[in-house]
């Protein structure tokens, strides 16, 4: 029974739970729902939840196994040097699975029995016989792939048998089990009330083991970049020049440099603009001109970063090249830190102004009562009372700006250039640490030199950098929280 | 009718600090306020009594202009401040909020340290020439609220750590820090306990030498307690406006009557 058609089923059994369940429920007290412990619906979603959840929870672990049990179970057909070697049994088995997908298809379009994909043999045939059927397979499909593959096509057909059935037991093994238990003492709500928070938990964990993941899976690879190249090096080198033949130099230095100073150049313009749109917005503008502005300002941050991108390298770029660089001698490159902070930090604008304004709505109007009547003027209000207020949400909200600055890769691509240097001068072309990461994985590379594996110390890097923004925000918030609440 | 002359006749003699004529507000299209004359003395501390909703701190607040910060809020009217509208183009509304000071029927300090709550006014107006007189301003701010004994230690403390009754009393420490002429109270002891009720209707006689004081009040004993005139609001009118002594004791209206003896209300 294929995958989509047996959650059907189990949608369905479920269905008869919450139907069958709520029955049950008011059968048991008569119809006299006052003497139920709990509410009939709460009966009902009982019914449902054991009817689909159990199952399903096994059907998922299933279709975890499957294929790794499966694959422990072909490995009688490989040599065994070949199949402990991580990257060639990876390939063996893609083989293995296109083969069996391909005579698969070679049975629906009717060209191939059943029978005859259990029995043809490795000769030439193959590969034109599942041709016809619109199956391309890459290499020679040799004896022990093709054996494997039809090995591989019995266990998957079981495999799948069983699952059906399987899971098909406990829905009906736990949609019994809920009709049987329910009575009118029944705490249904409970048990409801516990699914609810469990689904709550499993959700907050998702998040948590991603983050968790992606940190591991990355210092696995720093790691393995900290055996090829010397990490201090990477640390403290002063120069970044990857080259493919070998003795690169993979200094950090000039990247977080350029990655520091254009996201410095994008909060000088962001922030104080955000935040005095957002004062704007929210102390002074009338409601009509607000409803206006506002959602032209949010337009802004609609607009993909690939379109500031253009418009750093057409216009910001060559404008800022001809009537600053070029005239005052600073430069002469329209790729520069200036170029890429400026569009970074219009691009940052609408981000602060619209959570700094919602901040600043927040802060409760008997504060602002409590200035003017005392005789203080709006802006005064503004500075001493509303401002001190609102700051640890603003200030959360430029560290999250700041944040989306040190990440951006795009913009910085096409306005900042590629060339990694340590200087002063804003108008030089400069680059970041995501435009590296992104230069140094693609292309042909093989994936173990340190020259690729760079890309995961610098992306740890940026990890460590936004991680420590965050925390001294949260150690901002909570010191002001302190002091004020 | 041959009267000797009570200290209440002797008070009306006082110059006539405001005096509201006509005074109709409206929020949006409802009508809070109808047709309000009343006339508020100097030196002198008046008390407007009603039930709730009747449009107490509606009136006190077209007093200073607080109502130009609510959006659907509409005054019409005439309210002279010695002898000027102030609701005359040319009136700043901030420094008419300088000399007309406001305690909120809430407390609001602002999230600032103590001594930063007492000493905003003093400083947004420029009122002292030193730190010193600034620390003086606000001692004295403090004491005369009942204040000063309880956060003398704590004066870098945030205000809004304060008790609710405490931070009343900072709120009317901040407000008399100012140094207004006409200081509006809305409710100041409704979070007080009756030590610092005391304290405060004490400051409010205090007060009342160099400032006239308007104050709404549920208590009925306080209003006699402190005030020399009262006003009777009902749903929206002014029913009643005399001396407290002949409001409580022999009111003119029937329903002055009824509320003041806790039939309505
Ligand atoms: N901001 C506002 N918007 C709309 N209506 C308001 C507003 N403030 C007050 N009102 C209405 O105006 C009327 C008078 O309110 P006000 O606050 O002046 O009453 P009050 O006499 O001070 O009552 P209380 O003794 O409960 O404080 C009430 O009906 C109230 O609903
Ligand atoms: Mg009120």
């Amino acid at each position: 029974m294929p995958i989509l058609l047996l959650i059907i089923v189990l949608g369905v059994l479920a269905i008869a739970g919450f139907i069958l369940g709520r029955r049950r429920a008011l059968a048991s007290v008569e119809g006299n729902t006052r003497r139920l412990h709990s509410l009939p619906n709460y009966y009902a979603w009982h019914g449902a939840i054991m009817a689909f959840l159990p199952a399903m929870a096994v059907l998922t672990l299933w279709l975890i196994a499957q294929p790794l049990i499966i694959e422990r179970q072909l490995s009688d057909f490989f040599p065994a040097e070949q199949f402990e070697n991580d990257s060639q049994r990876i390939l063996l088995m893609a083989d293995v699975r296109r083969v069996a997908e391909g005579l698969d298809v070679a049975v629906a379009a009717g060209a191939l029995s059943n029978d005859d994909a259990a029995n043809i043999s490795a000769d030439g045939t193959i590969r034109d016989r599942l041709a016809t059927v619109g199956v391309a397979l890459g290499a020679d499909v040799t004896a022990q792939v093709l054996e494997a593959s039809q090995a591989y096509r019995k266990l998957a057909a079981t495999g799948a048998f069983w699952r059906s059935i399987v899971a098909l037991i406990i829905a009906v093994a736990g949609l019994f089990y809920a009709l049987r238990i329910t009575n009118g003492d029944f705490r249904a709500r409970n048990r409801v009330e516990a699914v609810i928070l469990g689904v709550l938990v499993l959700a907050s964990t998702i998040a948590i083991l991603t983050t968790v993941g992606i940190v591991l899976s990355m210092l696995s690879e720093t790691i393995r970049f900290a055996s090829m190249y010397p990490f201090k090096d990477f640390l403290f080198g002063l120069t970044w020049q990857p080259s493919f033949q070998g003795n690169s130099e993979l200094g950090l230095l000039p990247l977080l440099w350029g990655t520091l100073y254009i996201s410095l150049v994008a909060m000088i313009v962001a922030v104080p603009t955000g935040l005095f749109t957002a004062i704007y917005l929210a102390e002074y503008a009338s409601p009509r001109v607000r409803s206006i502005v506002k959602p032209l300002i949010e337009v802004i941050a609609g607009i993909p970063t690939v379109v500031f991108g253009l418009f750093a390298l057409v216009t910001v770029g060559p404008f800022l090249r001809d009537w600053f660089a070029v005239p005052t001698g600073l430069g002469s490159s329209g790729s520069s830190v200036m170029t890429a902070g400026l569009v970074i930090g219009v691009l940052n604008i609408p981000f602060i102004s619209s959570l700094a304004d919602d901040i600043i709505n927040a802060v409760p109007q008997s504060l602002r009562d409590g200035s003017y009547g005392l005789g203080a003027t709006k802006s005064e209000t503004v500075r001493q009372v509303i401002l001190p207020a609102a700051l640890p949400g603003i200030v959360g909200a430029i560290l999250l700006a700041a944040s989306r600055a040190i990440g951006e890769t795009m913009i910085v691509t096409m306005g900042a250039g590629a060339a990694a240097k340590l200087d002063l001068n804003p108008f030089e072309a400069m680059t970041t640490i995501t435009v590296k990461i992104v230069s140094q994985l693609t292309g042909d590379t093989e994936f173990n030199s340190p020259e690729t594996l760079v890309a995961f110390a610098l992306g740890m890097t940026l990890f460590v950098i936004t991680l420590g923004l965050n925390i001294f925000a949260l150690w901002v918030v909570r010191k002001y929280r302190e002091q004020y609440e | 009718m041959y009267d000797a002359p009570t200290p209440e006749t002797r008070l009306t003699q006082n110059t006539l600090k405001i005096t509201a004529r006509g005074v109709q507000v409206y929020y949006g299209d409802k009508q809070a306020l109808k047709d309000v004359n009343v006339d508020i003395l100097d030196n002198t501390v008046t008390a407007f009594i009603g039930p709730s909703g009747c449009g107490k701190s509606t009136f006190l607040r077209c007093l200073n202009r607080m109502n130009d910060t609510v959006a659907s809020a509409r005054v019409e009217g005439e309210i002279m401040l010695d002898g000027e509208n102030i609701y005359d183009k040319r009136v700043d509304p901030v420094q008419l909020r300088a000399k007309v000071g406001m305690v909120f029927q809430k407390p609001n300090p602002f999230p600032k340290s103590i001594y930063d709550n007492v000493s905003y006014g003093p400083k947004i107006h420029g009122l002292t020439r030193s730190k010193a007189e600034l620390d003086q301003v606000v001692e004295d701010s403090l004491r005369k609220a009942a204040l000063w004994n309880e956060v003398k230690d704590r004066l870098n403390e945030a205000g809004t750590g304060l008790s609710g009754g405490q931070q009343q009393r900072l709120c009317i420490a901040r407000a008399i820090a100012t140094s207004p002429e006409v200081l509006l109270m809305d409710e100041p002891c409704s979070a007080l306990d009756p030590i610092a009720t005391a304290q405060v209707e004490e400051l409010i006689d205090e007060l009342r030498a160099s400032f006239s004081v308007v104050i709404v009040t549920h208590s009925m004993q306080q209003a006699a307690r402190v005030s020399q005139k009262t006003a009777f609001f009902h749903l929206g009118s002014l029913v009643e406006y005399g001396d407290t002594s002949h409001i409580f004791t022999n009111p003119s209206d029937p329903r002055t009557e009824s509320y003041i003896t806790g039939r309505i209300g």
